[in-house]
């Protein structure tokens, strides 16, 4: 058969598969979402019963993000890092991706200064909360609201 | 496979606090993305990172899928003595990489 398709019945077809693509996405690729609440829970994991106060940590993010798939992101926290007074860990979370954890850095008075780089992902626009747990016990916390543009973790493989 | 880079001043002064910085190709597959057909992408992810000054560590991070594809890196540590520093990434599927860089103290 030489017959063309028929610019109606083109759209028609391209019409179909995109319902069906997009029908198939909504019931497929919905992955468990992290929630504030969940947030809420992973950093009591962390903390335990300990009261978190705000302040002492800076976290470094940008205010717009073009593409959550790498989010340059820096964590400060202020600390003499001398060994009867330095940051045992820092700790960051989200609300919005699929889990809440996002990393956590293990550090010591050899570490001189209290600060950590990386890149992070970034599902939707959300809040990123940093703790920073003191050779002292005490927890200190901070946030960052982080527009993004363009989400992770949603493309196909 | 894995190619990793490492950037350490190679010498500094006793005392000094320098600046490490480091990546490794690596896809952090979330475990959360889907094929075409619907299929679950496994997860194959770095778990832990871990900096050793000399054999003794003085850095360690646990990462989660939320970090990026070819994790960076950057932390600091208090040059103490000349020797090396070793890095060591580890993860999903037998995943193992290290890298050293020497540093000369002064």
């Amino acid at each position: 058969m030489s017959r063309q398709t028929s610019r109606r019945e083109f759209l028609r077809a391209v019409g179909g598969a995109a319902a069906g693509l997009g029908l198939a996405s909504v019931i497929a690729v919905e992955p468990a979402r992290a929630t504030p609440a969940s947030m809420q829970e992973a950093i009591r994991k962390v903390v335990g019963a300990a009261q978190v106060q705000t302040g002492r940590v800076k976290l470094d993010l940008p205010p717009l993000s073009e593409n959550g798939n790498t989010v340059p992101m820096t964590v400060t926290a202020e600390s003499p890092m001398t060994a009867a007074d330095h940051v045992k860990a820092l700790h960051v979370f989200n609300e919005k991706n699929p889990q809440p954890d996002v990393v956590s850095f293990r550090l010591g008075p050899r570490a001189g200064r209290a600060s950590v780089s990386t890149r992070i992902r970034l599902a939707d626009t959300q809040t990123v909360v940093a703790i920073c747990e003191m050779s002292d016990g005490s927890f200190w916390q901070t946030s960052a609201n982080v527009v993004v543009t363009l989400a992770a973790c949603l493309e196909e493989a | 496979m894995a190619n990793a880079l490492i950037n350490v001043p190679p010498r500094a002064k006793r005392g000094e606090i320098i600046e490490i910085k480091t990546m490794i190709s690596h896809p952090m597959e979330t475990g959360y993305r889907r094929t075409q057909t619907g299929a679950a992408v496994p997860r194959d992810i770095i778990r832990t990172f871990v900096a050793t000054y000399n054999g003794a560590e003085i850095f360690r991070a646990e990462l989660h899928p939320a970090i990026a594809a070819n994790p960076f890196i950057a932390f600091s540590t208090v040059a103490t003595e000349s020797g090396t520093l070793t890095f060591q990434w580890t993860g999903d599927r037998g995943f193992s990489e290290t890298a050293s860089a020497p540093i000369t103290v002064e």
